[in-house]
């Protein structure tokens, strides 16, 4: 071989490895979980006590429904996504799998967006989860599919800096307390705007006011994805 | 040792002079405000603290970019100097700010975009230094941290649009007419004086902390290498 191939091979993969390699990362998490169950069960179960908390602490009878379903919604999921986001990359530094998949002759940007798929996987699970729950518990309709639009959007733009971010909060000595302070202060546009715009929703608002709301979940998922994978070489050089 | 350079020396004592002159001219020299009484005289301190809470922000975002860039661990001390610069007249700012606006709003704190902008900066600050706390390896702690500034600097502006859908009652001093009714005012001529003054004094007050915090963390670092070879 000489060494001009060798060097494309090496530096320079083709196109079509680099999907197969976001795929292969994505599989090996899902199929991981799928033999395990650890993170979607402590996921959910926490989903499911948040709900429950948020139900005597804010006495949500009919009136007050209405007006805080998308609050206590948003402020689940954003629990429980640490949740997962944490374990899922601690699951990695532990067994030192990191280490082995940056070994991979990869593209470093095809492990960032394999565990966004496979993080976003679970959130959207627990979410599919929790969203029926809540419905049958509180006697509201969540599956309108403008709600579960503004759920997709903003678990997207959540994942995406959650990913990042837990990425460096695993490589720290306070790795279990970090995750949430990192990622709750950056992570606040995703909320206000997810809250805002499933809130609007819910109340039946018109389209011309929910629309700036959508509109900032998507430039927030477009520029967080681009700027995570611009950055995430720094966060797994050695 | 290297001795302090010179002309570090000189812009310590013009910061000092020039927040002196700066002093004066907000509690003495400016006018009484009609409506709001001697409380307004917080402001022209108010907004220079926030403005240099501003440039340090900025300074620490682009120091971090260019550390990544280079990976000159140099960046990364001026990195930290903006951002622990940022953090303490961001957090001035709010105080006087509250001061300001107990009287004026009739509550120490609002949920305004700038307000809240500046509560969540601060935030992500001591995130910030709780996260390079956790990193023994200078190297991972400098590319760390200039990673989370770079989010930080490009999510704070996003948060404030957000928090601007809302509505607002900050007043916007210059500029707007509408704002009266929420505490702006038309400043006067002496007014203007001792607010552009203030602003030009706290921002050679910026570049001489910034300098001075800059040359510190060079120091320490001299400090923390000479112990490895003690220790060795």
């Amino acid at each position: 071989m000489t060494e001009s191939t060798l060097t494309t091979t090496t530096h320079r993969p083709a196109k079509s490895s680099f999907w197969k390699a976001i795929a292969a990362v994505a599989w090996k998490d899902l199929a991981a979980e799928l033999r395990s169950r650890e993170l979607l069960s402590a996921m959910l179960v926490f989903s499911l006590l948040v709900i429950l908390i948020f139900n005597f602490a804010l006495e949500l009878d009919i009136a007050t429904r209405r007006s805080v379903t998308s609050g206590v919604l948003w402020s689940t999921f954003a629990f429980a996504g640490t949740l997962g986001l944490n374990r899922s990359m601690a699951i990695e530094k532990d067994r030192g799998c990191l280490d082995g998949l940056l070994l991979a002759p990869v593209d470093r940007s095809a492990i960032y967006f394999g565990k966004v798929i496979s993080n976003l996987a679970f959130m959207l699970i627990v979410e599919a989860i929790v969203l029926p729950i809540y419905s049958v518990l509180y006697n509201t309709n969540l599956f309108q599919p403008g709600l579960l639009l503004v759920i997709l959007l903003g678990s997207v733009g959540y994942v995406a800096v959650g990913t990042l971010l837990a990425s460096m909060a695993v490589q720290t000595r306070t790795r279990d307390v970090l995750l949430p302070i990192l990622l709750f202060p950056v992570v606040v546009p995703v909320l206000i705007a997810a809250v805002k715009a499933s809130g609007g929703y819910l109340t039946g608002a018109p389209m011309t006011d929910i629309l700036p709301w959508l509109n900032l979940l998507i430039a927030y998922d477009v520029i967080f994805t681009a700027i995570a994978f611009m950055v995430f070489d720094y966060v797994v050089e050695e | 040792m290297q001795a302090k350079p010179s002309t570090l020396k000189v812009l310590d004592v013009v910061s000092l002079i020039l927040l002196g002159i700066s002093t004066y001219l907000a509690l003495v020299f400016a006018p009484t405000e009609a409506v709001m009484g001697e409380v307004q005289r917080v402001f022209y301190f108010h907004v220079a603290t926030a403005w240099v809470g501003m440039l340090g922000f900025m300074a620490a975002g682009v120091s971090g970019i260019i550390y990544l860039r280079t990976g000159d661990l140099k960046w990364d001390r001026v990195e930290i100097a903006a951002v622990e610069i940022s953090l303490v007249f961001f957090f001035i700012a709010i105080v006087l700010g509250s001061i300001w606006a107990r009287p004026v709003w009739n509550t120490w704190w609002t949920w305004d975009p700038r307000l809240t902008t500046a509560a969540i900066t601060q935030l992500i600050y001591i995130a910030y230094f709780m996260l390079r706390q956790g990193i023994e390896d200078p190297d991972r702690r400098a590319r760390f941290g200039a990673v989370y500034t770079l989010v930080g600097a490009v999510s704070v502006p996003i948060t404030f649009m957000a928090i601007r859908l809302f509505r607002t009652i900050h007043p916007v001093v210059i500029g707007t007419e509408s704002a009266e009714a929420q505490g702006g005012f038309n400043m006067t001529a002496d007014m203007r004086v001792a607010f552009f003054f203030a602003l030009f004094a706290f921002t050679v007050i910026f570049v001489d902390l910034f300098w001075n915090r800059i040359r510190m963390g060079t120091l320490a670092d001299k400090v923390e290498q000479l112990k490895l070879k003690v220790m060795q």
